[in-house]
């Protein structure tokens, strides 16, 4: 089947801070177009609920717009859209289920109600091409940290672990405002990571004692990291030294990224599974990226990932889920589905 | 299309009347009722989406969630269509039905919930002209910045019959009044864009707190 037989899904994004629309045939991006409220959260310190849900009804008709341009179709090309479900912010989740609805209606076309963690893993056919075996994945970002096993991209995904408390990219945020750097974290964080030496200060890495790994092998905690910088860093000022930045930033992203990679590697080893895919926005940390090559390479796993425009929230990952849906003859989701802030993973497609 | 209330209300009128309505109230399924209702309202009467040549919708004031998912399918199909798509003030729709109604003798009031103990509301002269407002506030000082205690529409005036006279029919804005709004000019026509009233709330992050002993 060559791609112009493919059907054509629209993927609709809202459940954090970025407004994604993208259009997708099979395994093949057409458009990515992504609005994004990032801007308007910066003197909060994060991500205002609703901030981002003011900004999502802003920017979802002119995003709509921009990624059929940018895919160079029309809305009486497309033959089916696909919205994120859940899981996600309740407010902002909610102006995209509408929108989609609306689009599904106005258009007489089916309608997909998916789930955004999938989306990420689909995001990564777009770039590499179907995944045929089963995956881990691990999910970086300001709003979620996970593992996940995808046996099926359209049917089957299961939750191995996930954090406790902070999701990784908000410890980043938290940790980057203790030292005085800008926020988003990650991006501020890897920049005084550069200069600084990742083995100065060893901070430590949550959930992984003995005790720990029997019972939350696969989760992560950040919170105690966290504190353990804010104690660091206090206790230096307090004794009046100068807060050695690059050290603690390099020394924090070093613990964030070896107790991610060093469970998601286990993850593989333990379920047999030799592919990992990489995704969130906070997989855009070199270190991490760094890391996870690494230690695959050791263990013998194929690492995938997308590149950072696919890894972020965005539309394409849900067209790319919806089509894999629709590949399969799965049956639309029905009009009346709710938006759902906490979806598990387990249910790929909502009815 | 209205959702800035409990209300999730749908109507299809052909510029002369209202051919189909339907409402369902419900504050916490406005995306699970909406587009169900739009599709059933244009099944009554025997309608198609391409028969549309207008969407009105209500802009609030409103609880902003359930707002929102209203101005979110109406702008969207309003796209999708090619077709205009007019913002009406909620409370010009609800004192729009209290004419209608009640055919009030004087000048009233119509409140609407806004949750934290506040009322959206307005006043309107016996005619259902806008006199005062949209405003945001605790329903108890409506009487004193209008210098009288007026009689009341919506939900507002059953949560705080202390402070309002008698309750006037109707509880919520009903989409068959709004359509007809728009087709008579009857109130402001306003781009469909919400009316929040309220910044969101959030504040800058305090300096941190000391986290040793
Ligand atoms: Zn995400």
């Amino acid at each position: 089947m060559t791609v112009t037989d493919q059907p054509l899904i629209l993927g609709i994004e809202t459940s954090c801070d970025e407004t994604g629309v993208g259009l997708v045939r099979g395994t093949t991006l057409l458009a990515n177009a992504v609005a994004s409220s990032v801007d308007e959260h910066v003197r909060f310190g994060g991500v205002v609920p609703e901030v981002a849900s003011r900004a999502h009804l802003e920017a979802i008709v002119p995003t709509l717009h921009r990624g059929l341009d940018e895919a160079g179709v029309t809305l009486g090309d497309v033959d089916a859209v696909a919205v994120t479900a859940g899981p996600g912010l309740a407010g902002a989740l909610m102006v995209g289920v509408s929108a989609a609805k609306a689009l599904a209606v106005a258009l007489d076309k089916p309608l997909y109600g998916v789930n955004h963690l999938v989306g990420h893993v689909a995001a990564e056919q777009l770039e590499n091409g179907p995944l045929t075996d089963p995956v881990v994945a691990l999910l970086v970002s300001g709003g979620h940290t996970e593992i996940l096993q995808v046996d099926d991209i359209a049917t089957a995904a299961q939750l191995l672990g996930q954090t406790l408390d902070d999701a990784a990219g908000e410890a980043f945020d938290k940790v980057a405002r203790l030292i005085g750097l800008k926020y988003p974290g990650g991006p501020s964080i890897q920049r005084a990571a550069i200069d600084g030496d990742p083995s100065a200060i060893r901070f430590p890495r949550g959930l992984t004692s003995p005790r720990d790994m029997d019972r939350h092998r696969y989760d992560f905690s950040f919170s105690g990291l966290k504190t353990a910088v804010a104690r660091w860093v206090e206790t230096a000022e307090r004794d009046g030294d100068a807060v050695p930045v690059a050290d603690v930033a390099a020394g924090f992203q070093e613990a964030v990224a070896d107790v991610l990679t060093r469970k998601a590697v286990l993850a593989c080893q333990e379920r047999g599974i030799s592919t990992m895919v990489l995704a969130g926005g906070v997989a855009a940390n070199a270190r991490l990226r760094e890391l996870t090559q690494q230690r695959c390479a050791d263990a013998g796993i194929e690492l995938r990932q997308p590149r950072f425009s696919l890894c972020t929230d965005n539309g394409a990952m849900i067209a790319a889920l919806g089509a894999a849906v629709v590949e399969r003859g799965l049956p639309p989701s029905s009009l009346d589905f709710a938006s759902d802030s906490s979806l598990p993973v387990t249910e790929v497609l909502v009815g | 299309m209205d959702t800035s209330t409990p209300a999730v209300t749908v109507a299809l009128h052909d510029g002369g009347r209202v051919l189909a309505h339907a409402t369902t109230v419900d504050p916490r399924r406005h995306t699970e009722l909406l587009m169900p209702l739009v599709t059933s309202v244009l099944r009554d009467a025997g309608a198609a989406r391409g028969d549309l040549t207008e969407i009105a919708v209500g802009v609030g004031p409103g609880p902003f969630t359930g707002l929102r998912v209203g101005l979110a399918a109406a702008r969207t199909m309003g796209a999708v269509l090619d077709i205009p798509v007019r913002g009406v003030c909620g409370l010009d729709v609800v004192a729009h039905g209290a004419v209608a109604a009640e055919s009030p003798a004087g000048p009233f009031v119509v409140a609407t919930d806004a949750r934290r103990r506040e009322v959206y509301w307005a006043a309107y002269d016996a005619s259902g002209t806008r006199t005062v407002g949209p405003e945001v506030g605790p329903a108890t000082a409506i009487a004193a910045e209008l210098g009288a205690v007026l009689p009341a529409a919506g939900a507002g005036a059953r949560l705080y019959p202390e402070a309002f006279g008698p309750a006037l029919e109707p509880e919520y804005p009903a989409a068959a009044d709004l359509a007809a709004v728009v087709v008579d000019k009857a109130a402001d026509i306003l781009p469909p864009d919400p009316l929040y009233l309220r910044r969101p709330d959030a504040t800058p992050p305090a300096a941190r707190k000391s986290v040793l002993a």
